[in-house]
Parts: C-alpha cells; sequence; structure tokens
C-alpha cells in the first residue's frame, strides 16, 4: 500500500472510514469545527461570549446568536473543546502525517507551495497561490456553514444516507465548481 | 472512550484522505475541470460502498439507526454548496482535505484553513440576518431521505424497504464509478 490507491481500493477504504464513523459514533463531519476554533479563539479575547446557563438546554449560552442556537450546542462545544467532533477533525492532520511518512503520495517541496497545474497557469510566486488558497478558503466556510455541512457532511455523510440534502449540495457545489475550474485553469 | 474513538477514527480518515490523494490539489483541480476522474470515481465508489454496508447494518440491527444523522434541506444548502464549490475551484481544498493538507505539509493549505476560519467567522457574525431572509427554513420535507431509514426521518420512497432503495442508488453509484474513464483527453 505504497504511493496513491487506485480509486478501487481508495473508495473501498473512503467508504469504510465513512461507515465506521456512524457504526461507532455518528457520520463525519468537518466544516463546524472551524466555527468551534473561531469561538474558542474568540472566547478567550472576550470571556463573556460563552457563559454556563443551566436554563438551556446545553448548559451554555452564548452572546453571539449563531453559537447559541439549538440550545447553545456550540457554546456547549466551546467551552469544551476536549469532545469528540473537535479531536477527530485535529487527528486528520496527524492521519494525513502519518500517510505521508510510510510512503503514502509524495509531494515536490515545489508542490507544497502550489500544485503544478497552479505554477504552469499563473507562475511560480507564491503569493499569488497562498492569496487564491486564502481567498476559496474563506468562500469554502461560508458555504459550508451556509449549506450546514461540507463536502465530507453533506456529499459524503449525506449522501451515504441517502439524505435529499446531501444530493442538493452536491449538485450545487460541482455545478460552479466544474466551469470555475475549467475557467480558471483551462483543460490542458 | 468517545475520545479514544475520535483520535481512531480522525487518524484513519486523515490517513485514507492523503492515501487516496484528496489532500493532493492538484487531484481537485484535475477532477473540477473533467480531466483526471481518478478521485471522483474513488468519492463515488466510497459513496456506495459506505451507503450499501450502512443499510445492510442497519436491516441486521448491527448498526444503530439512532446514529444516523440526516441533516435539512433549505434554500441554504444550494446558495452554501454554490458558495463552496466557487471556492472549492479557486482554493482546490474542502475542509478535510485542507486539514490533511496540513499534516502532508502542504504550505497552501495553512492559508486555506486561516481563510476558512476567516469564512465561518464571517458567517457567525451574519447569522441573524441569513436567517431572518427565510434561507434557512426547510424545503423537501426538512430532514429527509429517499430511502426509509427506521428512524423518524421523513423517506421520499416510503413505498419500498429502505434497504433496497439504498442499493439500487449504491449500484447506480458504484457503476458510474467503474464506468468513468479515468482520465479525459
Amino acid at each position: 500500500m505504497t504511493g496513491q490507491l487506485n480509486w478501487f481500493c481508495g473508495g473501498i477504504a473512503l467508504g469504510l472510514v465513512f461507515v465506521l464513523a456512524v457504526w461507532f459514533v455518528k457520520p463525519i463531519g468537518v466544516s463546524t469545527q472551524f466555527v468551534i476554533f473561531d469561538g474558542i479563539v474568540w472566547s478567550k479575547i472576550s470571556p463573556g461570549l460563552i457563559v454556563e446557563d443551566p436554563d438551556s438546554k446545553s448548559g451554555y449560552t452564548s452572546t453571539n446568536p449563531y453559537l447559541d442556537k439549538s440550545g447553545g450546542k456550540y457554546a456547549k462545544n466551546i467551552a469544551n473543546p476536549f469532545n469528540y467532533s473537535f479531536i477527530f477533525v485535529i487527528c486528520i492532520i496527524l492521519g494525513a502525517f502519518i500517510s505521508a511518512l510510510t510512503k503514502g503520495p509524495k509531494a515536490s517541496v515545489e508542490d507544497r507551495i502550489a500544485p503544478a497545474v497552479w505554477r504552469n497557469r499563473f507562475g511560480g510566486d507564491p503569493s499569488k497561490r497562498y492569496l487564491a488558497a486564502f481567498l476559496g478558503g474563506a468562500l469554502v466556510l461560508f458555504g459550508a456553514r451556509l449549506a450546514g455541512g461540507c463536502t465530507s457532511g453533506h456529499m459524503m455523510s449525506g449522501m451515504m444516507q441517502t439524505s435529499v440534502s446531501g444530493y442538493l449540495f452536491a449538485v450545487a457545489a460541482f455545478a460552479v465548481a466544474v466551469p470555475t475550474a475549467i475557467i480558471l485553469y483551462g483543460r490542458k | 472512550m468517545q475520545i479514544i474513538l475520535a483520535i481512531i477514527i480522525g487518524t484513519l480518515f486523515g490517513f485514507v484522505l492523503h492515501r487516496v490523494g484528496a489532500s493532493n490539489p492538484q487531484r481537485i483541480i484535475d477532477m473540477l475541470r473533467l480531466k483526471d476522474f481518478h478521485l471522483m470515481k474513488a468519492i463515488l465508489f466510497g459513496i456506495a460502498v459506505a451507503s450499501s454496508i450502512l443499510f445492510v447494518g442497519m436491516s441486521f440491527g448491527i448498526i444503530e439507526s439512532s446514529h444516523l444523522s440526516v441533516k435539512a434541506s433549505y434554500w441554504g444548502v444550494i446558495i452554501g454548496g454554490l458558495i463552496l464549490g466557487l471556492g472549492w475551484a479557486i482554493g482546490a481544498y474542502c475542509p478535510g482535505t485542507g486539514v490533511a493538507a496540513l499534516g502532508d505539509g502542504r504550505k497552501d493549505a495553512i492559508f486555506f484553513v486561516l481563510g476558512g476560519f476567516v469564512g465561518a467567522l464571517i458567517y457567525m457574525l451574519v447569522f441573524s440576518s441569513v436567517k431572518s431572509s427565510g434561507l434557512l427554513e426547510s424545503i423537501l420535507g426538512g430532514k429527509s431521505t429517499l430511502a426509509l431509514t427506521q428512524s423518524s426521518y421523513p423517506a421520499l420512497i416510503h413505498t419500498m424497504p429502505g434497504i433496497a432503495v439504498a442499493l439500487v442508488i449504491a449500484i447506480i453509484f458504484g457503476l458510474i464509478a467503474w464506468l468513468l474513464p479515468k482520465s479525459a483527453s
């Protein structure tokens, strides 16, 4: 199992991880944890953001309406970052690191700054790629929060449960991503 | 126990994302510009595998249907998906693959994740106006599925057993994965 897995083995491995997560805990999701991280930082700066409240369903409330929604469940996770979903996302970094160490697909020094297709199209200046990655990240997480999930939560976890929202999300995401990618990078 | 599971499943997820090439932005761009369907085949087949095992597991009572978590459908899902699609093509990462790419030592992923913190923060700040716009009101039955799931989620196809519907969908996904060419010219 060295280098990149072919689609068949890769698909099985991916499918098994997603089903394992539902079997033992709950469907995989990632994008919520960006909110939790923001909340952790924000509540360090302004400690009044999250307060304990025995009347709230989760036991916590927040002055931010988004963190306060659904009985303050995000507020609770921000107050207790050592929870399943947050640790899960942190460990994704560890897993990829282990794969890279154990003969997984190798990225060159240049690839770690910008993929080859980017360098061919926009040149080797790292700052351009970093700016695009930053802008892309902002759009992706804003979109994911509006949609209530991302590629993991809506597309993979959603469609495996045959969730209607998962199909809606997937069609919408690809409907914009494909033409944008073709315009940005060409097909050569 | 939950934390141990988080460590095991999270690490496995990051490992597999990296091994399948999903944390490589080149692979994402080549999929999105319809040039290399490796990742698309892996994703479709992954959904087919996961869905088949899930529905078979639930019908044998091995996987508890209370573990399911179906997300609601509302206009924001579609609009959010469109916005995410734009950022996906520009940044060439998704939230999960961007985090995985950090473990691969990719510097552009650091900027993607930082941008992600900003995007999520902006949403937190505008949430009240989004909510009052009605974009978050349920459509299509809210937390609905196509196949019956033995839980309280409404199913659009409720005249057939859930496992049959789910397996037919899984076979279609698997067939598309199989028939898609590896690459296009």
